[in-house]
């Protein structure tokens, strides 16, 4: 496996990657709630923090065009990464749920009026509910779900079923970050433009384990995090088409969004000024650029492979360990395992590997719905990245195993 | 903090009240019962406390579901308030919380925790820590009929 793909001096890039805990080599499984960070990444904030501290779009001296130019060039780098149209479609945010909640306040409040319906599915994460459930109670407007079948799937005709004239606005998560599904994106995409109807995607588990072409995909906007992509927390993307951002009002007022301002009337900035507000997280947005540089040196086309195999693997190994049921089956997936043990509560199970040594996240991941779903309270996720190894699914096995011995004394 | 002390959290004790849980069930004749829930895990309690005229509290029980640390938690706190007034309740209400946020050392703090001093690690698994509460937050919110607790 390691032949094509050389992830012993891949793992070298991430120094995090190398630490002890509990005494024992860390491994760590938890990179669907955020990845770990190559050295050029975290050497990228260092120098800007050192060399190039200045803000954007303001001061005519040298430190500020330096930092104005570095943060664009970062903004053509996620423009190249998604291969979008115009670089104004580029929009920086905090990140996957600052940009869902954008399109929500500035597209759902303009556009969306009472009785109008909106689709999501029964796996969308918290962040791609809440913000529309808030919309319904002050709108009128009606939230449809998507329902999931055993496997945690849905299919393009569970869609149709729920598609109707009040049918509005489409905002679907790619690949879910509970179970791992990968969604008939591109499909329900070209139904929804048969009707005219808008679709965001929720690219936060997406952008990092497969490439996304917004043009090809046909999608009016897309939304991820930059931490989840090997870059730093507090900086996320907005990918939306120029003639929807252009005809949406801003989403917050204040600095660097404004072409001029009076105290009787303000005209706004043009794209994707428009849509960011206040200073932004300047080190972030540079560094995020050098994350998009790191996975490019590496590219989908040998990660892609590397991570399918990972899944089997780890598929295989933990379905060995007797009574465990696996949550989320689907034929369609990425590199997420979610698990729930009989005699073991996720919680309980979360501490004990943690003893050694192995980082997994127990809980219901943001995703309560999808637990309702399958009559558990919470469950046990390993979410891989191209830096995990078949060992560290290993030690992951050996650890369940021992924990399973400690619960089943006395019983 | 060494590895032995951590290792410490799922003892005996702890593993044996979760596997045989004392108390569980419902009280029907109960005079003050709540549900708590942990939002966060999913864990889900309801206590159940018959309190005599004396507001001596005679019958305690518990149900639901959780993790073994919140299960455990329960089940022991319902065989330490058997037979206590309501006061010496939230006095052990008080000395429980202090416990397991590690400010009360049971070993030089006088106390009256016996038994539940085996929670006394657990302030070194902050994340933990609300599991361990949540029965005693629950008991608290059902003596001062709050009917429904979330801990988060």
């Amino acid at each position: 496996m390691a032949k094509a793909f050389d992830v012993k001096n891949i793992r070298k890039d991430f120094p995090n990657l190398s630490i002890t805990v509990r005494g024992r080599p860390l491994v760590y499984l938890d990179n669907a709630a955020t990845t770990m960070k190559p050295q050029s990444v975290i050497d990228r904030l260092v120098e800007y923090y050192s060399h190039e501290n200045s803000n954007v779009h303001r001061g005519v001296h040298y430190l500020s065009e330096k930092a104005t130019a570095e943060f664009e060039k970062a903004r053509e780098k996620v423009r190249q990464f998604l291969n979008a149209a115009k670089l104004s479609e580029i929009i920086f945010t905090k990140g996957t749920t600052d940009s869902i909640n954008l399109v929500v306040s500035s597209y759902g409040r303009a556009f969306l009026k009472k009785g109008d319906e909106i689709i999501i599915s029964a796996m969308e994460h918290h962040s791609n509910i809440v913000p529309w459930q808030i919309l319904c109670e002050e709108k009128g407007t009606v939230l449809k779900v998507i329902p999931l079948d055993e496997t945690g799937a849905y299919s393009v005709s569970d869609f149709k079923k729920i598609l109707s004239p009040r049918t509005k606005f489409v905002s679907l998560v790619y690949i879910s970050n509970s179970l791992g599904t990968i969604n008939p994106i591109p499909e329900i995409i070209k139904i929804s433009h048969s009707h005219s109807i808008p679709v965001l995607v929720d690219g936060a588990q997406t952008v990092n384990h497969r490439p996304v072409d917004v043009q090809k995909l046909d999608c009016d906007f897309l939304a991820f995090s930059g931490h989840k992509l090997f870059g730093p927390t507090g900086v996320g993307v907005l990918y939306g088409k120029a003639d929807l951002l252009n005809k949406m009002p801003p989403y917050q007022g204040g600095g660097d969004m404004i072409a001029s301002v009076t105290l009787e009337k303000t005209t706004y900035n043009v794209l994707p000024y428009k849509f960011e507000a206040g200073t932004p997280h300047i080190a972030g947005v540079i560094a995020l650029g050098t994350a998009i540089d790191y996975i490019n040196t590496i590219g989908f086309e040998k990660i892609m492979p590397y991570e399918e195999e990972l899944l089997a693997y780890g598929t295989k190994a933990l379905k060995k360990i007797p009574h465990l049921r696996m949550i989320g089956t689907a034929k369609n997936k990425a590199a997420i395992l979610s698990f729930v043990l009989p005699n073991i509560h996720a919680h309980d199970l979360g501490t004990l590997v943690d003893e050694q040594g192995v980082a997994i996240r127990t809980g219901h991941h943001c995703t309560q719905p999808v637990m309702k779903h399958f009559c558990v309270p919470a469950t046990s996720r390993a979410s891989l990245a191209f830096y995990n190894t078949t060992q560290d699914i290993d030690r992951l096995v050996e650890s369940i195993i021992k924990a399973n011995k400690i619960f089943s004394k006395n019983i | 903090m060494s590895e032995n002390s951590r290792a410490e959290l799922y003892q005996q004790v702890i593993l044996e009240h979760h596997h045989k849980p004392r108390n569980f069930g419902e009280l029907t004749d109960a005079t003050h019962d709540a549900e708590g829930y942990n939002p966060l895990c999913g864990d889900h309690l309801h206590i159940y406390l018959h309190v005599d005229d004396k507001n001596m509290i005679d019958k305690v029980a518990f149900n639901g579901d959780g993790c073994a640390i919140s299960r455990a938690s329960a089940s022991m706190m319902t065989v330490a308030l058997q037979g206590k007034s309501l006061e010496e309740a939230q006095k052990l209400f008080t000395q429980f919380h202090q416990l397991i946020l590690g400010h009360l050392k049971p070993e030089k703090d006088p106390n009256h925790l016996g038994k539940l001093a085996i929670f006394s690690g657990i302030w070194q698994y902050p994340s933990r820590v609300k599991c361990a509460s949540l029965a005693w937050h629950t008991m608290k919110g059902a003596l001062e009929k709050t009917k429904t607790i979330s801990t988060e």
